[in-house]
């Protein structure tokens, strides 16, 4: 395919007077891992549910694989090729972590009601390592399982585009590094992947890009290395002072 | 399901054999249980699968006695005139879905509670229709006995209640079902794995008013005559609630066994508590929702020999 996976044009999404996001145009090429990464409430989270239509975009076009998507519905984006994961994890609670993950099969994965979709259920709850756990109740899952129970229904929806909203909030160390162990196997399989972290270990040891917004705005973007030096980043996270005076000016 | 299934012919069989005890009072008895079984039934689709608290059922059982009256009153053959009333409430759930199922919660519910008032006072308004408030006959079948035409009109219900049950058994073992539970537990999730949440909805409403519209013209043929305050009946909803609460929300035989029960309680404790009767029925509810919220048939869970479904 030519062109990148997702694109964003002039996207803006208010609510009443506030601009959550303005005017954003962004591209995600196919096959690469982008950070996305701001302060608290510069619009990520709101950003991605204007990807997946749960609030449609006020102003601006969204292209997802050559077709545009502004106006779809969410369920409509997910059997399109986009899957999200949650900050605040949602499986279904009084059922099992397999009908979790068969659900995503069958409805955005297409793959066939009964033994095909708890089939290939079982085989991405082996890859995140749920094997075992695929008949408890997905409410009796810690923390950290139901995070690779998202990665697991995520899979299951047949992706084209991973959407990963803090998968690492809540996690501590170990769980961390298993985590990003996931999402590199996850990056393996040709899964293009936006990824909203607040942990800078994680962002800059799997991301080809990093993308910065901050009230909304797209701030800065580029490689890692350069994104963490840039002086409006910095001026973003910390304030002037610390941006140093090239930062001021420059801002 | 195949389980499920025997179960429930096993279980119809037996009931068909009431007519054969040659009392009149038993038969009615046996008519109206019926009747509140695809009423509870009925209610599942919408209520207990999708979690959506509709109050919608005495809109539903109206229309369908209204249409199957007047269906009558033209001149159409009572089996065709269920079937209109049958698919005149197919048509209004599909409609009223549509516009309705936007809202959640209580919005919904009360929603849905006003619609029955709505339709009742559009029935006593169109009066050359439906002759108003002065209620409208329907012309008496014609069998050649009392008990025979008794006898005929529970096996009308107990036909439609085989068929409410089969379709709800084969909804829940269908994708339909499967993804009305994840709307039931978690709507916005079951967006974003791809539902379509819009439709899914308002083909559980359809199911939980097609049936009820064809209970409503069997009542009307059988009793003769309505008026729009008996068949719009506000207790209707509720009662349907009630039943599957009391049997178990969601599970195949909790409606069918909440509807017996109900009856059973309505029957056997009233008369004993005539002053205080609807506060004897409130403190019930109470306390099955307290300590048996998954209703009477989630006992059987927890018994050794009762092995696990799923």
């Amino acid at each position: 395919m030519n062109g990148p996976l997702l694109e964003l044009t002039g996207v803006t999404r208010q609510f009443g007077g506030l601009k959550a996001v303005s005017d954003v145009t962004l591209s995600v090429p196919q096959g690469e891992v982008i950070g996305l990464i701001g302060p608290n409430g510069a619009g990520k989270t709101t950003l991605v549910n204007v990807i997946t239509g749960v609030h449609p975009a006020s102003a601006g076009t969204i292209r997802f694989a050559g077709e545009d998507i502004t106006r779809l519905k969410p369920w409509q984006a997910a059997r399109r090729g986009i899957a999200r994961t949650f900050q605040i994890v949602q499986p279904f609670p009084e059922m099992t972590v397999l009908e979790n993950v068969a659900a995503a099969a069958m409805f955005a994965g297409g793959v066939r009601y009964g033994r095909d979709a708890e089939h290939e259920a079982r085989e991405h709850l082996r890859f995140v390592g749920l094997g075992d756990y695929a008949d408890r109740d997905a409410s009796a899952l810690t923390l950290a399982m139901r995070k690779r129970l998202e990665f697991a229904k995520g899979l299951a929806m047949h992706p084209k585009l991973l959407l990963l909203d803090e998968v690492n909030a809540g996690l501590n160390a170990t769980e961390v590094d298993e985590a990003l162990a996931l999402i590199r196997a996850i990056a393996g399989r040709g899964v293009t992947i936006l990824i909203i972290e607040h942990l800078m270990k994680v962002v800059l040891s799997l991301c080809s890009r990093i993308v910065v917004l901050h009230h909304g705005e797209l701030i800065a973007q580029g490689e890692p290395q350069a994104i963490i030096k840039d002086p409006r980043v910095i001026q973003a996270y910390l304030g002037r002072r610390y941006a140093g005076t090239e930062a001021s000016n420059g801002g | 399901m195949k389980r499920d299934a025997l179960i429930a012919v096993v279980l119809f069989a037996l009931v068909a054999l009431v007519p054969f005890s040659g009392e009149a009072y038993w038969l009615r008895l046996g008519t109206t249980m019926l009747m509140y079984g695809v009423i509870a039934m009925s209610w599942n689709f919408i209520g207990g699968m999708a979690g959506y608290p509709s109050f919608a059922v005495a809109a539903f059982f109206g229309l369908g006695a209204y249409t199957g009256a007047v269906a009558q009153k033209f001149g159409l053959p009572m089996g065709l005139a269920w079937t209109c009333a049958g698919l005149a409430a197919l048509a209004f759930a599909a409609l009223l879905g549509v516009a309705l199922l936007r809202l959640r919660g209580h919005y919904f519910a009360i929603a849905s509670l006003v619609v029955a008032e709505v339709l009742r006072e559009l029935v006593n308004s169109a009066t050359e229709l439906t002759g108003g408030g002065m209620g409208l006959n329907l012309p008496i079948p014609t069998m050649t006995s009392i008990d025979a035409q008794a006898a005929f009109f529970f096996y009308a219900m107990l036909g439609l209640v085989a068929i409410t049950f089969a379709a709800m058994l084969l909804t829940t073992y269908s994708k339909l079902g499967f993804g009305l539970r994840c709307i039931q537990q978690n709507e916005s999730a079951a967006d974003m794995l791809g539902v379509d949440t819009t439709f899914y909805k308002v083909s559980a409403f359809m199911l939980s008013g097609v049936f009820v519209g064809m209970a409503g013209a069997v009542y009307a043929s059988w009793v003769h005559y309505i008026e729009p305050p008996d068949v719009f009946d506000v207790l209707f909803s509720v009662k349907a609630i009630v039943m599957v609460l009391l049997g178990g929300a969601g599970s195949v035989f909790g409606p069918l066994f909440g509807a017996a029960l109900f009856l059973s309680l309505e029957e056997l404790v009233w008369r004993k508590f005539l002053e205080v009767h609807t506060g004897v029925l409130g403190l019930l509810i109470v306390l099955l929702v307290m300590f048996l919220p998954k209703g009477l048939l989630s006992l059987s869970n927890r018994l050794p020999w009762a092995r696990k479904t799923r």
